[in-house]
């Protein structure tokens, strides 16, 4: 048994918690003790045994996606997406999120309004999801004939599917995507190694409309509705850019 | 700009929080034991969370959210086993002064798993509380007193205690196994 007056001392010390002037005094007791010392021992043995002892309980699988669900405007959809990663993902994940984040908070957002608020940050969140690794595409294709087919069968509309690497926008492939609850075609271009989402869907309402271009978490968003599909396209870079992309995909 | 916000509130809090839900889980196993309960203590946690989320203040999310999920634990033994909360440990049953120290050390590293999870199990909650903070998560003192709302100089008798309980049942197994081999 050590010293009754050192019990506390020792966990103490076992634990680093003490300052460096009671640790040295401690060691100094723990050479005149041989009890102290013994009693160190088993409980340094005791630290080891609790780790090894497979007893840590990870979270069951589901229960992430349960959580998102209970918690307001979640995006419960990413967790199936995500099972397979591994920590180096998430630091990944983290640091990308962290930079949009800081992004987001830097630059001026615009006021965005009504429904399209709603689908503009469905739009960010699925742009932040793709820069995930693995993420990006389902397909990955510079081939326009190799995209295209892919989409077949797995929506119930067909996208136009262009390649513009001629005009500095190299189509790199294309996943599939949800907005709103129903599934949509992801395109992914590239503009000087920056990721372009254009997000692509069928337009209910057959209206043709205006590009309009938003601001919104440090990213530009130019979205239009044509020949019955709705389109949203998300990026880092600039909003003109964007726009140029916006000509090229017909509007 | 003020859904906006809302919104954002949400994706900041999901990657601020959810990658401690195995930490979440793992205290909240073993606090309230059954899987099914720890697993609506997580829910109920991380509703939680999200509502005083506005006021968390940076610092350790881990050992902010931790001390949320303790509570809420807590809140849920003393609805369905509030026994649990007032178990006491008689500690004169399970000492086994026969054993020489340095035969402890011994018997303790070479426990088996499962006697030292066993043994962890039956342990008092506040106990196993504490262990769980510490040994697996590597809170400090001074965080798990916050979780705990308890003074620092509780959670180190609180350690003390446990850890000896603990070698006790682990030591007190192993010397029951040993006499029955014989």
């Amino acid at each position: 048994m050590p010293c009754k007056d050192k019990e506390v001392l020792l966990h103490a010390y076992l634990d680093g918690e003490l300052d460096l002037r009671s640790s040295l005094e401690f060691e100094e007791h723990l050479k005149t003790c041989a009890e102290c010392k013994e009693e160190l021992q088993t409980q340094q043995n005791l630290r080891k045994a609790l780790q090894g002892a497979e007893a840590y309980h990870r979270a069951p699988g589901g229960l992430e996606a349960r959580v998102r669900k209970a918690l307001p405007q979640s995006s419960a959809r990413v967790v199936a997406l995500r099972g397979r990663m591994r920590t180096v993902e998430w630091l990944a994940l983290a640091a990308a999120i962290a930079i949009a984040v800081f992004l987001g908070m830097r630059i001026a957002t615009t006021r965005m309004h009504g429904a399209d608020d709603l689908v503009a940050q469905e739009v960010v969140a699925s742009h932040v999801r793709s820069l995930q690794p693995g993420h990006l595409m389902d397909v990955a294709s510079t081939d326009q004939h190799t995209v295209k087919p892919w989409f077949n069968g797995r929506i119930d509309f067909a996208p136009t599917v262009n390649d513009f690497s001629a005009q500095g926008f190299p189509l790199t492939g294309g996943r599939l995507d949800s907005i709103e609850g129903r599934s949509v075609a992801a395109l992914v271009y590239q503009r000087r190694k920056h990721v372009i989402n254009v997000l692509i869907w069928p337009d209910e309402s057959k209206t043709e409309s205006a590009a309009r271009t938003e601001e919104s978490n440090g990213f530009h968003l130019v979205h239009w509705q044509s020949g019955g599909m709705n389109y949203w396209m998300i990026s880092d870079i600039d909003a003109a850019d964007l726009r140029e992309l916006a000509g090229l995909l017909g509007h | 700009m003020a859904e906006e916000l809302g919104n954002n509130e949400t994706a900041r809090f999901e990657q601020a929080m959810l990658p401690h839900l195995d930490a979440a889980y793992n205290l909240a196993r073993w606090l309230v034991r059954a899987p099914q309960d720890a697993e609506d203590v997580v829910q109920e946690a991380y509703l939680r969370a999200f509502r005083f989320w506005r006021g968390y203040q940076g610092g350790d999310a881990r050992a902010w959210l931790l001390a949320i999920v303790r509570n809420t634990s807590y809140s849920l033994l003393e609805k369905k086993r509030p026994a649990e909360l007032a178990e006491e440990f008689d500690e004169t049953v399970h000492r086994n002064e026969t054993e020489r120290p340095s035969q402890e050390a011994e018997m303790i590293f070479s426990a088996e798993s499962r006697s030292v999870r066993e043994a962890l199990e039956r342990l008092p909650v506040r106990f196993r509380e504490a262990l769980v903070l510490r040994e697996f998560e590597g809170l400090s003192y001074k965080q798990i007193a916050q979780a705990m709302d308890v003074p620092i100089g509780t959670v180190m008798s609180s350690l003390a205690r446990a850890r000896a309980q603990l070698r006790d049942l682990i030591v007190g197994a192993r010397a029951a196994e040993v006499r029955r081999a014989v």
